[in-house]
């Protein structure tokens, strides 16, 4: 814990404190500002956060560099993909090309975009609609959550995987379909998250004085409790977009995510798999490479910020 | 202990039904009956094939029809893309496959898992702690999609050791890399939480008091320590459970062990509706039966716990 210096008011007091010197030796911190300077002097957790930025600039301005459309079929290759098909500069297939003769480049391009959105935009439905569950419940308590959080239960212990897969089935492979299935699912534990928190939230004292100063429920729930909850809240979501990540590609390795010409790192991943046995390693390496490296950041993120946002550190 | 019992049961029976009931209402809101084609069937084909697979029923009778076939005799129904099978079949040959691995693993998880977790938390800060940490990151990013492909290229490809895939009835040399594959992230997850565990429980009063008095090390950890380490363990198991049974899919479509989960794939290939769905609800029953049993044996085992 930090003793954080009471700000004497000049005005008020305007005898024994020397302004000037008091301002030098006791700049108050934010939580945001000291959480910052902690997580920057954890190196992993920069390093992290810097080859996360370059796979991100990669996945949305690698297109810009490439040979070859992720669509385009470069025929002097196929059927002879393990002679021809190698990484080179040459022939402009910086990864080399897939087993149809496409140019990996592009596609791990392509993949890296889909799958980072497709994490993206689950860990984001994650918060908006996990966290606004969760703080309601939270904050109205007694039946009302015992009944949102007994839908939580349920929903959680359906195999959810299953029924992704079959929603896919039954409404066609599509980017829509799957942010939709993902989405039904991702907030699930971010609700119970935010439910536990707000529980001791709303006992405290600043809650019940906004309540005095006649702020209607929905300004106490959002002006109030959210953004004392922002802290676990960017945590757990740095942690659930790997997740997302990994639900989707796994989908996409059993063939069932995103239909082509689209593609994902499962899917590629997926296909380099399978024909390995031919020789052609670098059809797997290299977006096996972009995944990996990703998770491993997003993790490293996750648990460098949980370090530098836990109170219990300073 | 009952009230807690029949609470969690208050759970377990209302998904079961929904998960049902969603499923089937899925399958009839899917574009297209299962058996529209390109070929359109002649009319009366298409109401003989509908009256015998019961389609022209309203639908709550068949929701009822199907509900009371899956409670009572344990019946999936007729597959619809092979007329000659019913799900029950299907599902009867590959589970198996799947439970014979899928044991294999969990019991490889648990016991690897454990003795390497508390051997870590035991040498705490040496080599093996720095390597039970390692491996559990590591394997935190390698899920068992790229698991299989690593162990083919290394076992298969390079030392050619193990065939790369297939089942044969379950020789040993094709069940190894599917339990490994399926199994390591779990062993990861479980030293994991095994060491932890396990070093605040060594931190303990308790087992100073045990050590003050001169009891042997290996006296301490086996009579007084292990048995509160396992404890969170137990919670685990309920989701490393459903884990191991969705990753089975990936395993078998890697391998071609031709378990259920490449029936369950086939079958989204082919839009064999009421294969998936069987399969969807069985694994489905199987995980909240788990997870129940579980969560009873958790609430019985550890007087801490308040019902």
């Amino acid at each position: 814990m930090v003793l954080r210096p009471i700000r004497v008011q000049a005005a008020a007091d305007p005898v024994d404190v020397d302004d000037a010197n008091y301002e030098v030796g006791t700049r108050s911190r934010s939580l945001w500002a000291d959480a910052a300077r902690r997580f920057f002097r954890h190196a992993p957790s920069v390093v992290s956060l810097v080859a996360l930025l370059l796979v991100g600039l990669f996945a949305f301005t690698g297109h810009f560099f490439a040979a070859w459309t992720n669509a385009q079929v470069d025929w002097s290759v196929l059927g002879q993909v393990r002679l021809k098909g190698m990484p080179s500069f040459e022939t402009g297939h910086y990864f080399g090309t897939d087993d149809l003769g496409r140019d990996l480049y592009a596609r791990t391009v392509q993949g890296s975009q889909v799958s980072l959105t497709v994490g993206l935009v689950g860990a984001g439905i994650a918060v908006v609609v996990g966290t606004l569950y969760g703080a309601i419940a939270g904050y109205f308590g007694g039946r009302v959550d015992s009944i949102m959080m007994r839908l939580v239960d349920i929903l959680l212990s359906i195999p959810y995987m299953f029924v992704l897969i079959l929603l896919l089935v039954v409404f066609g492979r599509s980017m829509t379909m799957l942010f939709v299935g993902i989405g039904l699912i991702s907030w699930l534990d971010m609700s119970r998250i935010v439910r536990g928190q707000t529980l001791s939230l709303k006992e405290k004292e600043f809650v019940e004085a906004a309540r005095a100063g006649g702020a209607g429920h929905l300004t106490i729930i959002l002006r109030h409790i959210i953004p004392n909850l922002l802290g676990i809240v960017v945590v757990y979501a740095t942690l659930l977009v790997p997740q997302m990540i990994l639900t989707e590609s796994f989908i996409s390795f059993l063939g069932l995510g995103v239909q082509e010409p689209l593609t994902s790192w499962g899917a590629l991943i997926s296909q380099g798999a399978g024909t390995v046995m031919y020789g052609t390693l670098w059809q797997l390496l290299f977006p096996l490479f972009f995944f990996i490296v990703t998770l491993f950041s997003f993790y490293f993120v996750g648990d460098g910020l949980r370090d530098a946002l836990d109170p219990r550190d300073r | 202990m009952l009230k807690y019992i029949l609470k969690r049961l208050g759970v377990a029976i209302p998904t079961m039904l929904i998960l049902i009931v969603f499923s089937f209402v899925l399958m009839r809101l899917a574009p297209g009956g299962p058996f529209s084609s390109e070929r359109p069937l002649p009319p009366q084909v298409l109401a003989n094939v509908n009256a015998k697979f019961g389609l022209d029923q309203p639908w709550h009778i068949q929701l009822w029809e199907y509900m009371v076939g899956i409670l009572t005799r344990f019946d999936f129904g007729p597959s619809f893309a092979y007329t000659d099978r019913s799900v029950n079949d299907i599902i009867a040959q590959g589970f198996p496959v799947t439970f014979t691995y899928g044991t294999w693993s969990f019991i490889l998880a648990v016991l690897v898992g454990c003795t390497l977790g508390i051997a870590a938390a035991v040498r705490h800060n040496s080599w093996l702690d720095y390597f039970a940490v390692g491996t559990s990151i590591g394997a935190q990013v390698l899920p068992n999609f790229v698991m299989a492909p690593i162990l083919v290229i290394v076992f298969t490809l390079w030392l050619g050791w193990l065939p790369g895939g297939g089942w044969r009835g379950g020789q040993w040399p094709y069940v190894i890399m599917p339990v490994i594959a399926l199994g390591t992230s779990y062993m990861a997850s479980i030293a994991r939480i095994t060491r932890s565990s396990m070093l605040e429980v060594l931190g303990s009063n308790f087992i100073r008091t045990a050590r003050a008095k001169g009891m042997p090390p290996i006296r301490i950890i086996v009579r007084h320590a292990l048995k509160p380490a396992l404890m969170p363990l137990l919670s685990y198991l309920g989701p490393a459970f459903v884990g191991m049974v969705t990753g089975s899919v990936v395993i078998d479509v890697y391998f071609s062990t031709g378990g259920i989960g490449q029936l369950f794939t086939n079958s989204a290939f082919n839009r064999d509706y009421s294969v998936i769905m069987g399969i969807t609800i069985l694994l489905g029953a199987l995980t909240i039966t788990f997870n129940l049993l579980v969560d009873i044996l958790y609430a019985w085992i550890d007087p801490r716990i308040r019902y």
